[in-house]
């Protein structure tokens, strides 16, 4: 009934005009593509960014075009900016807001999220940080240039970052966002535990819906301090108090102890919607049962527990009390073993499937390879020994780069090239996604495969030119090529959207279930209208993964099937 | 059928891996940690331990590299081996659930936490070598972090911090002498800062409102890069200084001059201070 009544009444916001339809809607469809289109335009930004400072970190000092001379300041500037935007406005509303509102409804069977008009004000909220963020850029003395962590007293006294405004502006800005992904995780949870199609069962839900909530979850419970955090350092700006003054009886210390609390569960939190997508599509392309759902959803479950106790080791010479540093090396590699279990029941999966390797499914598999050396060679760092020389060097750029990539690009693209079809209704052309796709893998692996070197050789992060250390000034020609590699990985980024642009003008129509998939978005129409399931909500009879079940002619069974 | 079979097979391969396991562990404790060289790009070891903090990234390379390499042959052979060939292909139906599928899972989950169990051990034993033992000091520096340079204050001849002796105390330069083991005593004037000297494998954050202390005996005669490690505003880029381990004859030569530098300075002031009473008379005193 009272979905229904919720029916009817966003109808009527949805009625006529395009700013109506598209830009005030309440359905849960037209906001993810708001905030995928948001996340990927945000992308564009961050991209600049990064092709600005490599090209000053392999030719310091020179004009760099379609920039200029990048000072200092500047570069300073490019480099938080290019972190604080992949993570909060690229990797997170593209793969939780995007991802989530697009396929939480559709795969539990429902019309639209509990709450459409919290949704609407969620990217509301999220457009505007946007703004915020975009236009610290472009206030007196500069945007901030404090690392995207932040650290006070740098980023609490105008007097040492000398950028009055552009602080304020990002940390406003950070807040805002995460007031965003608050309502929209709080629409996910909601959605989720209630409403779901007649028949589906806990364990019926598909992993990346899961994955959604669980790091909802996670970010519900961890950013609460920050948020706090956030609000002191504001007063602190403003010369109000002096919570990380020490001069005033506060503690530099306070705000790293309240940031990592947030910013490593926030890693998974970014993370679970990765590698969720993937647990979709490795079935539907090797036609393969997911090898052991329980064990999958509960390595992410404790995966999500373990987070909130591991934050300390990006603290480990912070000047903390070096006995702390023992139990935070022991929980960071804990944290291994479910991660470790992930990825072997992903590799699990594949034994004995069918697999075909169309685009979704390469970007997949690349996640797979690709994160495996993004998690191996956080044990070096969650290790206190090796961290005390690798701490803030490019082995731990490189490290966490081999995750972030990997989400925020590889996971990124496979989740677009899977569900393209249900969103647009054309299929994608297969030989340029798996161009861009070699363009993409292959020189991102070895931009930063070549960075595990460079930070092996003490070089350490955010300095502007490493030609003036004796040591590292020999190295300059690995520098020169990633950054060459960097041109070709974004020069083929080009291809993707001239590939999205065609399909969209020329493309192939896609039948209602081109990768004959089990899930419950792809029973509904392409496209899906307002309300997802114009032949009435579907019933489920089964888990999301039956594929090729012995003794039935199709090799796949959707859920909504009567036996 | 197979669940009967699967149980003693399944504990027997269990034990069997174990056991070459923990032979892999012990292996690598007697391969890599006393191979000391210098994995790092070929900086030299310059203090008494960055041959612990290289041996300890040996052995995770040696113990984690295992399970990489492991991890992407399978992956890449499944994705070999299990690639459609024909439109007829039919895949397999596996849960996963069964006891005797998931002990592909946890038996290397098991493996895991040894090998976990045995990082942990050596890592530990690095740290509190590096970090928490504080063996007795030979000589004291004061190293004071500021935006955006190094600031170091030299000990006298007798080892000890004299805050009088001002040809000591010089800038972005640090001079130490081979063998001796010196405590440092990490200071911040403004913002945080990291007093970090790769090739001594050492690095520290200077927090304003604290004195952190911490040690090093440089081992080998040379000049090293210092640079700062932590984000500390425009300048952070060029906050560099550099180290210079003398042997003890070359030490004491370059000390003896900087008392010199610091006795004529003391004679020019006093001469102006006499000057200056003079002709002023005093009248504030």
């Amino acid at each position: 009934m009272e979905q229904t009544k919720q029916e009817t009444e966003s109808t009527e916001v949805h009625g006529g005009s395009f700013w109506s339809k598209y830009v005030f809607s309440t359905d849960h469809s037209v906001i993810a593509l708001q905030y995928t289109l948001a996340g990927i335009f945000m992308a564009l930004i961050g991209g600049y960014m990064a092709y600005v400072f490599r090209m000053q970190l392999a030719y310091p000092g020179e004009h760099v075009p379609g920039f200029g001379i990048v000072g200092p300041g500047e570069y300073n500037n490019m480099v938080t900016n290019h972190g604080t935007i992949m993570i909060f406005w690229v990797a997170m509303p593209v793969l939780i807001a995007g991802f989530g509102n697009f396929c939480i409804p559709l795969m539990l069977g429902v019309d639209d999220m509990v709450f459409p008009r919290l949704n609407r004000l969620s990217f509301q909220v999220f457009a505007v940080s946007c703004v915020v963020i975009i236009a610290s850029q472009f206030v007196p003395g500069g945007g901030f240039g404090g690392a995207w962590t932040a650290y006070p007293p740098l980023s609490a006294d105008e007097g040492y970052s000398l950028t009055k405004w552009g602080q304020i502006f990002w940390l406003l800005g950070v807040a805002l966002e995460f007031v965003a992904f608050l309502m929209g995780g709080i629409n996910f949870i909601t959605t989720t535990m209630n409403a779901r199609a007649k028949g589906m069962k806990l364990y019926d839900i598909p992993i990346v819906v899961w994955f959604i909530v669980i790091a909802s979850i996670i970010f519900m419970l961890s950013v609460g301090p920050l948020i706090a955090g956030a609000v002191m350092l504001l007063f602190d700006q403003f010369g109000l108090t002096g919570f990380y003054d020490p001069t005033l009886g506060g503690d530099p210390l306070l705000w790293q102890h309240l940031f990592w609390f947030f910013g490593h569960p926030e890693v998974y939190v970014v993370l679970l919607p990765a590698i969720g997508v993937c647990a979709e599509i490795l079935p539907v392309f090797a036609r393969k049962k997911l090898f052991a759902y329980k064990i999958v959803l509960w390595t992410a479950i404790v995966t999500g527990a373990l987070s909130f106790i591991v934050w300390a080791h990006h603290q480990f010479v912070a000047g903390i009390d070096p006995r702390m540093a023992h139990i935070f090396t022991v929980t960071t590699l804990l944290i291994s073993i479910p991660i470790a279990e992930m990825i072997f029941v992903y590799i699990a999966t594949l034994y004995g499937g069918s697999i075909s390797f169309k685009t979704p499914m390469l970007w997949a598999l690349a996640f797979i390879a690709e994160f495996l050396i993004g998690g191996c060679t956080g044990i070096y760092l969650g290790s206190t020994g090796t961290d005390i020389y690798f701490h803030d060097t490019y082995f731990v750029v490189a490290h966490f780069h081999f995750t972030f990539v990997p989400i925020a690009i590889i996971a990124v693209f496979a989740g677009i090239t899977y569900w393209f079809p249900k969103v647009t209704g054309k299929m994608l052309n297969e030989a340029l996604g798996k161009i861009h796709f070699w363009g993409t893998v292959i020189p991102f692996t070895f931009i930063f495969l070549l960075q595990f070197p460079l930070g092996m050789a003490g070089q350490h992060r955010r300095i502007s030119d490493f030609t003036v250390f004796p040591e590292l000034a020999g190295f300059q020609d690995v520098r020169i090529g990633i950054t060459h590699l960097l041109l070709v990985m974004i020069a083929f980024q080009l291809v993707f959207f001239w590939n999205v642009i065609t399909t969209l003008l020329y493309g192939k129509r896609a039948d209602q279930n081109p990768w004959r998939a089990n899930t419950l978005e792809w029973q509904a129409p392409n496209v899906p209208p307002h309300g997802n399931f114009p032949d009435g909500l579907p019933e489920v009879f089964r888990g999301p993964y039956e594929y090729s079940v012995p003794g039935r002619e199709d090799d796949y069974w959707p859920q909504n099937e009567p036996e | 059928m197979a669940k009967h079979q699967s149980k003693p097979s399944s504990l027997l391969l269990f034990i069997v891996t174990t056991v070459i396991c923990l032979m892999f562990c012990a292996s690598a404790f007697y391969f890599v940690l006393p191979n000391r060289e210098s994995w790092m790009m070929s900086l030299p070891q310059a203090s008494s331990y960055a041959g612990d903090i290289d041996g300890l990234f040996g052995l995770i390379t040696y113990l984690v590299g295992f399970w990489f390499v492991v991890s992407e042959i399978v992956l890449f052979y499944f994705i070999f081996r299990f690639r459609k060939k024909s439109p007829h292909d039919k895949a397999e139906y596996i849960t996963g659930e069964e006891p005797h599928q998931k002990k592909w899972i946890s038996i290397p989950h098991i493996l895991v936490i040894i090998c976990d169990v045995v990082l942990i051990v050596a890592t530990i034993i690095v740290w509190y070598k590096v970090k928490q033992d504080l063996p007795v000091a030979d000589a004291n520096i004061r190293v004071t972090g500021q935006q955006w340079a190094w600031t170091f204050e030299h000990p006298d001849l007798d080892g000890t911090l004299n805050k009088k002796n001002e040809g000591l105390i010089l800038i972005d330069e640090l001079h130490l002498k081979v063998g001796s083991v010196y405590h440092f005593k990490l200071e911040s004037k403004d913002t945080l800062h990291s007093f970090s000297i790769p090739a001594f494998r050492i690095k520290q954050d200077s927090v304003p409102g604290r004195t952190i202390t911490g040690w090093f005996k440089p081992t080998k005669v040379g000049a090293y890069d210092i640079q700062c490690a932590e984000m500390c505003g425009v300048g952070h880029g060029v906050m560099k200084g550099r180290l210079y381990v003398h042997t003890e004859e070359e030490y004491y030569e370059w000390l003896k001059d900087r008392v010199q530098v610091q006795a004529n300075s003391k004679e020019v002031r006093e001469s102006f201070h006499d000057l200056v009473t003079a002709e002023t008379s005093n009248p504030i005193k």
